[in-house]
């Protein structure tokens, strides 16, 4: 069962830009998916059309096998969407938001209380039901609309770039968060800048570039795909010139830093093992960037 | 499949009521304003200029121009509400909120007219009520009475959600009642008979929808007219009807709101 199936969608605007062109992928029911993407590579359209808030050229979207313009209501039913930006009435209750998009799917007053009452406590804005929305601050307003798009309680949430702007700790939490509701069943779609939120959330992963999907596969069989890894070294005593150590490539960034290049079919091991017959010790040691980083700049910049 | 009656009517209600907490909350911005501008006219033109002017068709000046003043701020209201509320929602995207949940987009068209609708009327009772302190007024039809101010209602508030559908900036809202709406309302038989004109006039006032409104809403207090209550009625209830399924066309394809 697919959670979400698009096929050959185009969309042009009409000032002639091409935004997608013949974008087909499909979301498992339950899965937590990533679409990535750099700026302006087609992502926010393609959320639109399959949320009804832009127009498609052609292609066939269906959610929960709910063809989007033959049972829209049936598919919006099951589609729950926390955009890019703020988009509710700044003057309106915090709480009132929440009671008036339940009403909007049709859901009766005494549940939309009590479910507004639940998001509300389980994302920390309980004690700001009463304030004005524009009254919150950047991170609470990314917290009210995650609860606006959960009042209906979709199958399928699409978050796209939901931790934009929003500081580390908060950051975690919504991640905890959006997994456990993960967990429990819904399908989570995600867009995001953050490729290290995609690759620790995420197990199917599809890269748009240029409006055309490029990539569409497992996380791990697109990690795979990376051949060469770069990791940074923090050494205890300083160099002065760097080692040549056979088989690796090394760059000595400062006198306690290395740099160093390894083949996906290299072994760690052996590179512990020259430094220590080189009697380089090492402190510490981290990934220079994150591994999908890598990957998705190098697709994208060859696409 | 189509949505559940009970989703539909609960949808439907939820606009309702927000339209209304949002006239109600910002009551010297809508309901305030029309009471004073009205008061003005009766006070100035009903008042000062009227006792100096003979009866019409065996009404004092000040009774002539009641029902034509109380239309005036239906329209006005009834218009301005639709667009103002539609058009901010466009603005900040809030509308999205209702365009993404299953709401029907003639529950969408409705809710919001109906916001238009609860406002003009409410207005016009009040300046009904405004009027009362300045001159007896008598309802000798009062279904004519009521429909016609339904249906202008009705019309203005589906003419203010095609403009909200069309603007592109604030300006946009401001200009169609400005230089259109009012200088129609103004020439719509308000302050004057039709046939205080001269033939030719006569013939081209009839091109403004406006004077059927206020003519057979006058018919319905005062019981007199200037064109056939029937004509006018079966008029207006076309042109409501022709806007409601425009409006309807223009949401379906979304013109305004789906890039």
């Amino acid at each position: 069962m697919f959670a979400l199936q698009i096929e050959s969608l185009n969309k042009t605007y009409k000032n002639g830009v091409v935004a997608l062109q013949d974008i087909c992928f499909s979301v498992a029911k339950g899965d937590f998916f990533a679409l990535l993407g750099p700026n302006g590579a087609g992502k926010s359209t393609t959320i639109g059309i399959i949320t009804s808030l832009v127009n498609k050229s052609s292609g066939r979207i269906r959610v929960f096998n709910h063809d989007i313009d033959t049972h829209p209501s049936e598919a919006k039913q099951c589609i729950g969407v926390v955009p890019q930006e703020f988009n509710f009435n700044i003057f309106e209750k915090v709480e009132q938001i929440l009671i008036n998009q339940a009403g909007y799917y049709g859901i009766p007053y005494r549940i939309a209380k009590k479910r507004t009452e639940h998001y509300l406590k389980r994302l920390g804005l309980w004690n700001k039901r009463h304030s004005n929305a524009r009254d919150l601050s950047g991170g609470m307003k990314r917290r009210l609309m995650i609860a606006r798009a959960l009042i209906h309680e979709p199958k399928l949430l699409i978050l796209d770039e939901p931790t934009a702007g929003v500081d580390i700790e908060l950051r975690r939490s919504l991640w905890d968060f959006v997994r456990e509701i993960n967990e429990k069943g819904t399908t989570i779609i995600l867009t995001t800048h953050y490729l290290e939120e995609a690759e620790s959330l995420c197990r199917n992963i599809a890269i748009i570039n240029h409006g055309k999907i490029i990539e569409h596969t497992e996380k791990h069989t697109l990690l795979n795909k990376l051949k060469k890894e770069h990791f940074i070294l923090y050494l205890r005593d300083p160099l002065h010139h760097t080692p040549i150590l056979p088989g690796f490539n090394i760059t000595l960034l400062d006198q306690n830093t290395l740099d160093v290049e390894i083949d996906v079919t290299q072994n760690i091991n052996d590179l512990f093992q020259k430094l220590s017959e080189h009697t380089i010790l090492v402190k510490s040691m981290r990934n220079k960037t994150n591994r999908l980083e890598e990957l998705f700049l190098k697709l994208t910049n060859s696409s | 499949m189509k949505p559940s009656s009970n989703i539909t009517f609960i949808s439907f209600s939820t606009i309702v009521s927000k339209e209304i907490t949002r006239f109600i909350r910002i009551w010297s911005q809508t309901l305030l304003p029309p009471a004073i501008i009205m008061a003005l006219y009766f006070i100035i033109f009903g008042n000062f200029v009227g006792s100096q002017l003979p009866l019409t068709q065996g009404y004092t000046y000040m009774q002539f121009i009641a029902p034509g003043l109380i239309m005036m701020a239906v329209i006005t209201n009834a218009y301005n509400n639709v667009v103002s509320s539609f058009f901010t929602q466009r603005f900040q995207k809030s509308v999205d909120e209702i365009l993404v949940s299953p709401t029907p987009n003639w529950v969408i068209l409705l809710g919001f007219s109906t916001g238009g609708i609860l406002r003009g009327v409410l207005v016009g009772i009040i300046v009904g009520l405004i009027a009362l302190c300045f001159t007896h007024l008598h309802f000798q039809h009062l279904f004519v009475t009521f429909i016609a101010a339904l249906l202008t209602s009705i019309f203005f508030s589906f003419a203010g959600f095609t403009n909200a559908l069309f603007a592109r900036k604030f300006d946009d809202v401001a200009i169609i009642p400005t230089f259109i709406l009012t200088p129609l309302t103004y020439l719509g038989g308000v302050f004057y008979s039709l046939n205080q004109l001269p033939p030719h006039w006569q013939t081209f006032a009839k091109l403004n929808p406006i004077i059927y409104m206020v003519d057979t809403f006058r018919y319905g207090l005062l019981g007199i007219t200037d064109i056939n209550v029937y004509f006018s009625l079966g008029l207006l209830f076309l042109l409501t009807c022709l806007l409601f399924f425009v409006n309807l066309y223009l949401l379906n394809k979304g013109v305004g709101l789906k890039p």
